[in-house]
């Protein structure tokens, strides 16, 4: 069962990202490229996720535990670090190089584009490195 | 229907997986940290496999369903999907989070981390595309 719903949610959250055009490379650059010829809509898919997850987290918070799990997961650390910010600022280097996150990234192997597949290898391998580093960063997602 | 419509509703579709994997399992829909648990020693291995198993599936349903999968062309070359990927890797798992765990979960908890982090890779992303787009000159630079 806990299985299944993770399954589920993987599968609305991969359904979510095409259908929103997150899957779409020149959509996700066109988005970033606020000097050029914008393209504002991602600004849809994040406020209609944002949205969502605010009001819905609210409601299945209200319940003392999840409904297959003994309690809720939610990130402890509260520090804003260097950490936090180089990772960020490293990411969104990447991220507006080509223009993949890692759900697009992943969500997209399935057409077997070779490029796609090198971009999540070498991705995977800066999630390993990064692991490796000393007093490694708690994931929280 | 209007790409801003459609990617409303992916927004929402988004917010609902992230809305379901809290309320069931009790966890933030961060797609690096579920994903990276699988090369970082994570012991909880099943439901990480079974949410990327769905997340695969998304645009291939979507594929069945309305005749296209949503993914898109890559938009670099294959050096820079490479050095892409080692950042997007890198950057979010040092900084604990990607635009699915900070910026749509983080966002929709008003987490004053993943606010911060959300700025700064918005922000750093948008500077790239305008050093690869405007500066660099052109696309599949």
């Amino acid at each position: 069962m806990k299985l299944g719903m993770a399954c589920l949610a993987g599968l609305l959250f991969g359904l979510g990202l095409s259908l929103g055009g997150m899957t779409q490379p020149a959509v996700v650059l066109g988005f970033l490229d606020i000097f050029g010829n914008w393209n504002p809509r991602l600004l849809f898919v994040m406020a209609g996720a944002v949205l969502t997850t605010a009001i819905g987290y609210r409601w299945v918070w209200g319940r003392a535990r999840p409904w297959f799990e003994s309690e809720f997961r939610l990130p402890a650390t509260r520090q804003i670090d260097s950490r936090l910010v180089l990772g960020a600022a490293l990411f969104g280097i990447g991220w507006g190089i080509a223009g993949y996150c890692p759900g697009p990234a992943l969500a997209s192997l399935g057409s077997g584009l070779v490029p796609v597949a090198t971009l999540v290898a070498t991705m995977v391998l800066g999630w390993w490195l990064a692991a490796r580093l000393p007093a490694p960063a708690k994931p929280t997602t | 229907m209007h790409p801003w419509v459609l990617s409303a509703i992916g927004g929402v579709l988004i917010g609902l997986s992230a809305v379901l994997l809290m309320g069931t399992l009790g966890r933030i829909a961060g797609i690096s940290g579920i994903a990276s648990g699988l090369v970082a020693g994570a012991s909880d291995r099943g439901w990480r496999v079974a949410f990327m198993v769905g997340l695969i599936a998304g645009p291939l349903l979507l594929l069945l369903l309305r005749g296209e999968s949503g993914i898109g062309a890559p938009q670099v070359s294959l050096p820079w999907m490479a050095a892409a990927g080692l950042l997007v890797g890198f950057g979010t798992r040092l900084g604990g989070g990607c635009t699915s765990g900070h910026g749509v979960c983080g966002m929709a908890r008003l987490s004053p981390r993943s606010l911060t982090a959300t700025m700064v890779f918005m922000v750093v992303g948008v500077a790239t595309v305008f050093v690869m787009r405007h500066l660099l000159g052109g696309s599949g630079v």
